[in-house]
């Protein structure tokens, strides 16, 4: 019973946070809201005998890169999004393309919960299916035989991306 | 409290008797409550111990005038902190201006939660079964503190951009970016202890430490990682905004940095938190590298006291090092993280990695 009641407190913060990201005026808001998000998925995670992926989930996303998109939005100092006249007047806004995005997002939704009610073990504990996500050795020894390849193609694509940005940052600051 | 409802789950699946399961949940709670009672202590003892170690460095007397040897004095201070008018500037996003005090302080309690700072007691057979010393033991407990400590960074950052002033919006963003740089060398050097115990239980890493080598060298993990050690202090001091790294709140450029515009209860808060997360930091160190509660002379009833010795003695280092090496320029602790921290804190870990494949094979 309290598990019960703890999962659907962390699933009302978890959806309730990021549908309240999109409707924020104040980007600072938005990352906030996320890091709630965040924190209630972790939350999720404990509740799925995956202790480490919880955490892992708190460090990665929660304490590292939401770190640095408050950064940047500091940075920027952007207080009001919506304030300039040209993203009232932004083409996509209007009529019959607004109208194409909002059929997209239904579009998006079918398919999510198609795709929710084709999965047969939903209601299976996660313990049961992979033993790997509730031990840190189990987890390594997977991802580091089995799915070695993906692993190594992640973060060298990380890298890639990382390589980039400093590439793009060297080069401005040689032209001034 | 999820460490209170694991307890209970426990002890109701080992099916012993309702009243042993109220005993042992009683128990927990009053150890819980113990550890946040001397976290507040040690913030308070530490604003004392700071002033009075001060004192003696610069040949003074520090403060003497509240109670015996000015040991009320942090009383005192408090009590002159309540009585402060709170203060929130014209043009502060008042909610989130009121929150960063806040977040600071519960993460720096909440990191601490699964640190232990004692064996298993029965507390001199008072209890029928033993007990765990510390407020929750988790089998990932130290990958729990990093991701607590490192959540600790959006108080501060919070409190220098909602109180819309240009000192206060530096001071957070230097910390973000300093907290950013340093927990990375901060973490590599967690990862070779980790690798050492084999475990990323904090109780478990404390207990591989017991024993001697030769019989009077003590097994702890700091003769083996003397450099994982001293990465791991550096770290510590800047993960925790003190001096010679304390940028966030530099008085000379910023006047206090992210805590400018904070009066009263809600300013008292920061630096709360700070000598609270420094606890913490002291303690994963003894934890991880100076063998927690194992030493020499005392039996392990009463290893807390040799606990308490430790962290007393890091504490006592972090304050001697704040008022002897001068504070660095911002680009030199930019520099000194990224180039020469973090490269030496992944070349340990490698090193380490592959002595301990070798020895194990």
């Amino acid at each position: 019973m309290p598990e019960t009641i703890a999962f659907y407190v962390f699933s009302a913060i978890a959806i309730g946070a990021s549908a309240l990201v999109i409707g924020q005026r104040n980007p600072m808001h938005s990352v906030l809201l996320l890091i709630a998000s965040f924190g209630a998925l972790a939350g999720l995670y404990i509740q799925l005998d995956a202790p480490f992926v919880a955490v892992a989930q708190i460090i990665i996303y929660a304490g590292a890169i939401m770190v640095l998109f408050l950064f940047v939005v500091m940075l920027l100092n952007a207080p009001q999004e919506d304030a300039a006249e040209w993203d009232r007047t932004h083409p996509l806004r209007q009529g019959v393309l607004a109208r194409f995005g909002s059929l997209l997002a239904l579009l998006l939704v079918v398919e999510l919960v198609w795709a929710l009610l084709g999965t047969s073990d939903v209601d299976r504990p996660v313990g049961e299916q992979a033993g790997a996500a509730g031990s840190v050795r189990a987890l390594g020894k997977v991802l580091f035989t089995e799915y070695v390849f993906p692993f190594e193609a992640t973060s060298v694509l990380i890298l890639v991306a990382m390589v980039g940005a400093v590439v793009l940052a060297r080069r401005e600051s040689d032209e001034s | 409290m999820s460490a209170a409802g694991a307890v209970a789950g426990e002890a109701a699946g080992s099916g012993r008797g309702a009243l042993t399961v109220d005993l042992r949940l009683l128990v927990q709670l009053a150890v819980i409550g113990f550890t946040f009672f001397m976290l507040i202590n040690a913030s308070a003892l530490l604003v004392y111990a700071e002033r009075k170690i001060m004192g003696f460095m610069q040949q003074r007397y520090g403060p003497y005038r509240v109670g015996p040897h000015g040991l009320f004095q942090p009383l005192a201070d408090i009590l002159k902190l309540l009585m402060k008018e709170e203060l929130t500037p014209k043009g502060a996003d008042r909610w989130l201006f009121t929150l960063a005090p806040i977040l600071a302080i519960t993460t720096a309690f909440a990191a601490f939660a699964t640190v232990p700072w004692g064996a298993e007691t029965t507390l001199f057979g008072l209890l029928d079964a033993p007990v765990k010393l510390g407020a929750s033991d988790v089998n990932v407990g130290v990958l729990v503190v990093f991701a607590t400590t490192s959540m600790g960074v959006y108080g501060i950052v919070l409190a220098g951009w909602s109180s819309n002033s240009k000192y206060s919006l530096l001071g957070g963003l230097r910390s973000s970016a300093q907290m950013i740089s340093y927990e990375l060398s901060y973490a590599t050097a967690l990862s070779a202890v980790i690798l050492l115990a084999g475990s990323l239980s904090l109780r478990e890493t404390v207990d591989a430490q017991a024993g001697y080598w030769l019989g009077f060298i003590p097994r702890w993990y700091v003769f083996l990682q003397p450099v994982g050690f001293a990465i791991y202090m550096i770290a510590a001091v800047a993960e925790t905004n003190r001096a010679p790294f304390d940028f966030p709140e530099a008085e000379q450029e910023l006047v206090a940095g992210y805590s400018t515009e904070y009066s009263s209860v809600r300013f008292a808060l920061f630096p709360q938190a700070e000598y609270i997360n420094m606890t913490t930091a002291a303690a994963v160190a003894t934890d991880l590298f100076l063998g927690g509660w194992h030493g020499p002379f005392l039996p392990p009833e009463y290893g807390w006291i040799w606990f308490l010795v430790k962290v007393a003695a890091i504490l006592f280092a972090y304050i001697w090092v704040r008022w002897t090496v001068p504070r660095y320029r911002y680009d030199q602790l930019m520099q000194f993280g990224w180039k020469w921290l973090f490269p030496a804190a992944v070349i340990n870990l490698i090193v380490t990695a592959a002595l301990v494949l070798y020895l194990d094979a």
